[in-house]
């Protein structure tokens, strides 16, 4: 069997479940319900409802995903200086709640916040005033935070683990002090780590509609609720995919800015 | 030449393993099998296996959220079910688009005999000669509250825009249900396609948001049981759990109307086996069998059979799972919009979901 052989299960796959699916989604968003060709389905991203939705998830997800840097970066510094064994129990740590069902974990967090969880009942037992959590874009936030934390400590920590020991220790030689072995050798050095792991967070923080429907309460609309409502609810695949296709964009530009930063192809990804 | 037989032999070998696969799962009972597509959680799953002991029939039961998430599978004909369970609209709109097969009642025995004759008069509004449609469930939406928490009388839309419960109020996060107590509360009909009363009606919608706590569909239940909020708009069948639940709950239908529905069992023109199809709804019509269901899911059941076998006198008396229509005037069932009316709908709806 030579090598393209062995492939092949892999292009049936792409080609049964990612490359049709796509050719469908473009297809239903240039038609129209009449399958004449038509710009219309993209070209609404310009009306007020989407375009507050589209920029709202924008916000939300960039502010997720600078939390999850700030949380995710020092960690992994503290994971690589690490001895082995106590850091992949710390990995551990950090990979376990993944084995648990997303939607299981985003409704833990619901039983958490809501009016009369389990951290107002805390609250009102210490007879403080109770905080109003959920359903708020904040709520929304702390989900993505969340969920897609490991996502981000994982390519950064690779990708810190794997720089030479020597190279920071030359560094010092040559007299910088930690300051700058940081900002000049360890984080340009861990850029391909971070590049991944903002993509691996931003992009299913903007496209979600799974967070803001159980923690927003349906009261924030973001743009992936709006896809979601137009193929189960109202029945227009035309708009939905119009829509995914905006989408997409935004995605592309993101996979750009990662190709052009990661040319060494060092992506540290999982 | 041989270059592509490489290629070629596994994919058929991958494709005949996927075709053995597809064979196998779907090993047919002694009597064939029928396929159903009914509601999420809408049937009490002993009933299944009871029907499958006694027909030899084999049931593949498929569930589905909403009327809308049902229509397009039904439509593309890409999975094909023997019998479907859609609400009064989407009936309409499946008997307008040609997709339902006409259902010979002399099959079916205990439809006739058991089914209330109210139910087959009220299925008029959406299936003008009853020759599509069985009734299997039906109800009212209205008012659930905590009366720990409220200590107004309750029986007015109105309280849904009363400030002194911002924060509290749970709203149904479906088109028609929503715009269907801002049109009612407006005294128009909740199938009105007038430009105005649908703007008003947005208006009205909008300026309660900030009062409501969250737009949900099934989860009004657990959120009135566990005291999370004191009013939610609910599906009548649903009251009756919570109130089991939870006794401090009362539901209320508000006096400027509201919706009666319809779920009705309806055979699809495609269907692969129509005669097992009427064999199952012959049997969801007997009246022990309708009991099961109804203590099991606590849906108002048409089957008045089933209703003189409820031993509990409050429950088969009961003004929430049986009430008596007569006493309102301004009770409508939703029609079908059409393609326009819908789009118009789900636009303001948008609207107000991204204010």
């Amino acid at each position: 069997m030579n090598k393209k052989t062995l492939s092949f299960p892999y292009l049936f796959w792409a080609g049964a479940f990612i490359v049709i699916p796509l050719c469908m989604v473009f297809y239903y968003g240039i038609t129209d319900k009449t399958g004449a060709f038509t710009l219309e389905n993209i070209i609404t991203i310009a009306t007020q409802e989407h375009c507050k939705a589209l920029l709202l998830s924008i916000e939300l997800s960039l502010i997720s995903t600078i939390l999850c840097f700030l949380l995710a970066y020092p960690l992994a510094m503290i994971l690589t200086g690490m001895e082995v064994n106590t850091h992949s129990f710390i990995v551990l740590i950090f990979i376990l709640p993944m084995w648990m069902n997303f939607l299981l974990r985003t409704l833990a967090w619901q039983t958490l916040l809501e009016k009369t969880g389990v951290i107002n009942s805390i609250l009102g037992f210490l007879h403080l005033p109770a905080l109003e959590l959920i359903n708020t874009p904040g709520a929304i936030v702390l989900g993505m935070v969340y969920n897609f934390l490991p996502f981000m400590v994982l390519p950064i920590y690779n990708a810190l683990a794997k720089i030479d020991k020597n190279v920071i220790n030359a560094a010092r030689d040559l007299g910088a002090n930690g300051i700058q072995t940081f900002l000049r050798i360890t984080l340009p050095l861990s850029l391909p780590g971070i590049i991944s792991g903002v993509t691996m967070v931003f992009i299913p923080a903007l496209t979600t509609f799974v967070i803001s429907t159980l923690l927003g309460g349906s009261k924030i609309l973001l743009i992936g609720n709006v896809i979601e409502q137009e193929f189960t609810q109202t029945g227009n695949w035309h708009l939905g995919s119009g829509l995914s296709i905006v989408l997409m964009i935004f995605i592309l530009i993101n996979m750009i800015l990662e190709a052009v930063f990661d040319q060494e192809g060092e992506g540290a990804s999982l | 030449m041989k270059r592509k037989c490489k290629i070629l032999i596994p994919l058929i070998l991958g494709m005949s393993m996927f075709a053995l696969t597809a064979c196998g799962s779907g090993q047919s009972g002694a009597n064939g099998e029928v396929i159903v597509y009914n509601w999420g959680e809408y049937i009490d799953p002993d009933v299944i296996s009871s029907f499958e002991e006694e027909t030899g029939i084999r049931v593949i039961y498929d569930e589905f959220e909403t009327n809308e998430i049902m229509y397009p599978k039904v439509e593309a004909g890409a999975s094909a079910y023997d019998v479907v369970c859609p609400s009064d609209y989407m009936i309409r709109k499946m008997i307008d688009n040609d997709l339902l097969a006409k259902i010979d009642f002399d099959h079916i025995p205990n439809a006739k005999a058991h089914i209330g004759q109210q139910y087959y008069e009220q299925s008029r509004e959406f299936d003008p000669t009853n020759e599509y449609s069985i009734p299997y469930c039906w109800g009212t939406v209205g008012i659930l509250y905590n009366k720990t928490m409220v200590a107004q009388p309750v029986d007015s839309w109105n309280i849904l825009w009363d400030e002194t419960y911002a924060d509290s109020i749970l709203m149904q996060d479906s088109v028609r249900d929503a715009f269907m107590v801002a049109l009612k509360r407006d005294g128009a009909s909740m199938n009105t396609l007038d430009e105005t009363q649908l703007q008003a009606a947005k208006e009205a919608l909008i300026a309660q948001k900030p009062l409501v706590q969250a737009y949900v569909i099934d989860q009004v239940r657990d959120k009135m049981i566990g005291g999370e909020a004191a009013i939610g708009v609910i599906y009548s069948g649903e009251a009756i759990y919570t109130q089991r639940e939870n006794p401090d709950l009362e539901y209320v239908i508000p006096k400027e109307g509201t919706n009666v529905w319809i779920d009705s069992w309806v055979i699809p023109k495609n269907a692969p086996n129509p005669e097992n199809a009427e064999k199952f709804i012959d049997y969801m019509c007997r009246p022990d069998i309708a009991l099961k269901n109804f203590e099991y899911i606590t849906y108002s059941t048409p089957n008045e059979g089933a209703r003189e076998l409820i031993e509990d006198e409050d429950i088969k008396n009961s003004p929430i799972a049986f009430p008596d229509l007569s006493q309102y005037d301004n009770l409508e069932t939703y029609s079908y919009l059409g393609e326009e009316g819908d789009a118009l709908y789900s636009e303001l709806w948008k609207e107000v979901k991204s204010e």
